[in-house]
């Protein structure tokens, strides 16, 4: 049974050939905005971790400002750039945590 | 021979729970099965008007558990199909009229007549839910490629593992595969991504449902409807048949958005 595959146009998509290369190049690499589908399933993966880990905003922004004052005893860090945050792959949940180091000189 | 019981349920309200426990009654029936199909949703009944049999009612399960009629009387034949069932639920009273040991036991005096018990549950997790879950040896979670959908179908998931339940197996209903291929709705792959269970089915959109809930003729029924041939396939697939999906898979992987890109 065959449903209307193939007649779809992608609306991205320009008509000249650059543009086409373009969005070729954006389609399949580059960066764009997100699709609502890729929004909602952003924020049903956020969601369902917190549904099932009962690991609050709240929690994870504590354990933000904690981390932060750990690894600034021992290192220079940026904190305004650290995230902390819950990830979700099939039934693996994940904390992760992104810490830029600040002042990093760029050769010795 | 002995009937397996599937409880079709789904956290959420209005994602077609009732419409699929009518389809897959008829298809069942349709492949030469008996069948039963029960509506556990006391107090807003509605699978009868699906089915379209609200005419014939005289008895409910509530009567059935009360000892008011024998569970024969309370059983409706099917206007077509000779080998379907419909035993509805009460309209005027509410879900404690019937607890999780009368659906074991209303059940296991079916079981013996008939290859398939479809229960038909109401929405929410409390009361009616758990009725309906209770004699379950399989059961289908409905849900639309929806946020609020997905996620009730994620906690009826979590709820039914605690409960020692085998893992529950997933229909997606309502889904656009043109929408999903524009990024405008979740996909099939996302949906399944994120509920880690056993896809059994994908229903489309199909405007031959709503038809068919006015005449009360379930689509399973007719021929040419899309969705009626999801239902007929899901019902293959529950008798243990291997079919194919129906070609309404969104193309959002890297693989797929190259082959539409050379196609243009």
């Amino acid at each position: 049974m065959k449903v209307g595959h193939g007649q779809e146009t992608e609306p991205s998509i320009e008509k000249d050939r650059r543009g086409r290369r373009m969005s070729l190049w954006r389609q399949l690499f580059g960066k764009r905005e997100p699709t609502s589908r890729e929004i909602a399933k952003k924020r049903l993966q956020l969601a369902l971790t917190v549904d099932r880990t009962r690991i609050s905003p709240q929690l994870l922004e504590m354990l933000k400002d904690e981390i932060i004052a750990v690894i600034s005893k021992h290192l220079d860090i940026d904190a305004d750039g650290v995230q902390v945050s819950l990830t979700q792959q099939r039934s693996e949940h994940r904390l992760v945590a992104e810490i830029p180091l600040a002042n990093v000189p760029r050769r010795r | 021979m002995s009937a397996t019981v599937i409880t079709i349920t789904s956290g959420k309200g209005g994602v077609g729970k009732t419409t699929t426990t009518a389809n897959l009654g008829v298809a069942l029936a349709l492949a030469g099965k008996r069948v039963v199909a029960m509506d556990a949703d006391i107090g807003l009944r509605n699978l009868d008007v699906v089915m379209g049999l609200e005419n014939r009612i005289v008895y409910d399960l509530v009567d059935v558990v009360e000892g008011r009629c024998r569970l024969r009387q309370a059983m409706i034949r099917d206007k077509r199909l000779s080998e379907l069932y419909l035993i509805p639920a009460a309209q005027t009273r509410d879900k404690t009229a019937v607890s999780p040991d009368d659906m074991v036991r209303v059940c296991d005096q079916l079981r013996s007549d008939f290859d398939y018990i479809l229960v038909d549950s109401p929405a929410g997790i409390e009361r009616g839910y758990q009725n309906a879950v209770a004699p379950a040896d399989r059961i289908a979670i409905v849900t639309t490629p929806e946020v609020a959908a997905v996620r009730d179908a994620d906690r009826i998931i979590g709820l039914l593992e605690a409960e020692g339940k085998d893992t529950p197996q997933l229909i997606i209903n309502r889904f656009k595969p043109d929408m999903a291929r524009r990024g405008d709705m979740l996909g099939t792959s996302d949906v399944i991504e994120i509920l880690a269970i056993e896809l059994i089915g994908i229903v489309p959109e199909d405007e031959a449902i709503i038809i068919s809930t006015n005449k009360g003729v379930p689509a399973a029924l007719d021929e040419k409807a899309l969705a009626g041939q999801a239902f007929r396939n899901i019902a293959r697939r529950i008798m243990g048949e291997d079919v194919p999906f129906m070609n309404l898979r969104d193309s959002s992987g890297l693989f797929s958005r190259l082959v539409s890109l050379i196609k243009q």
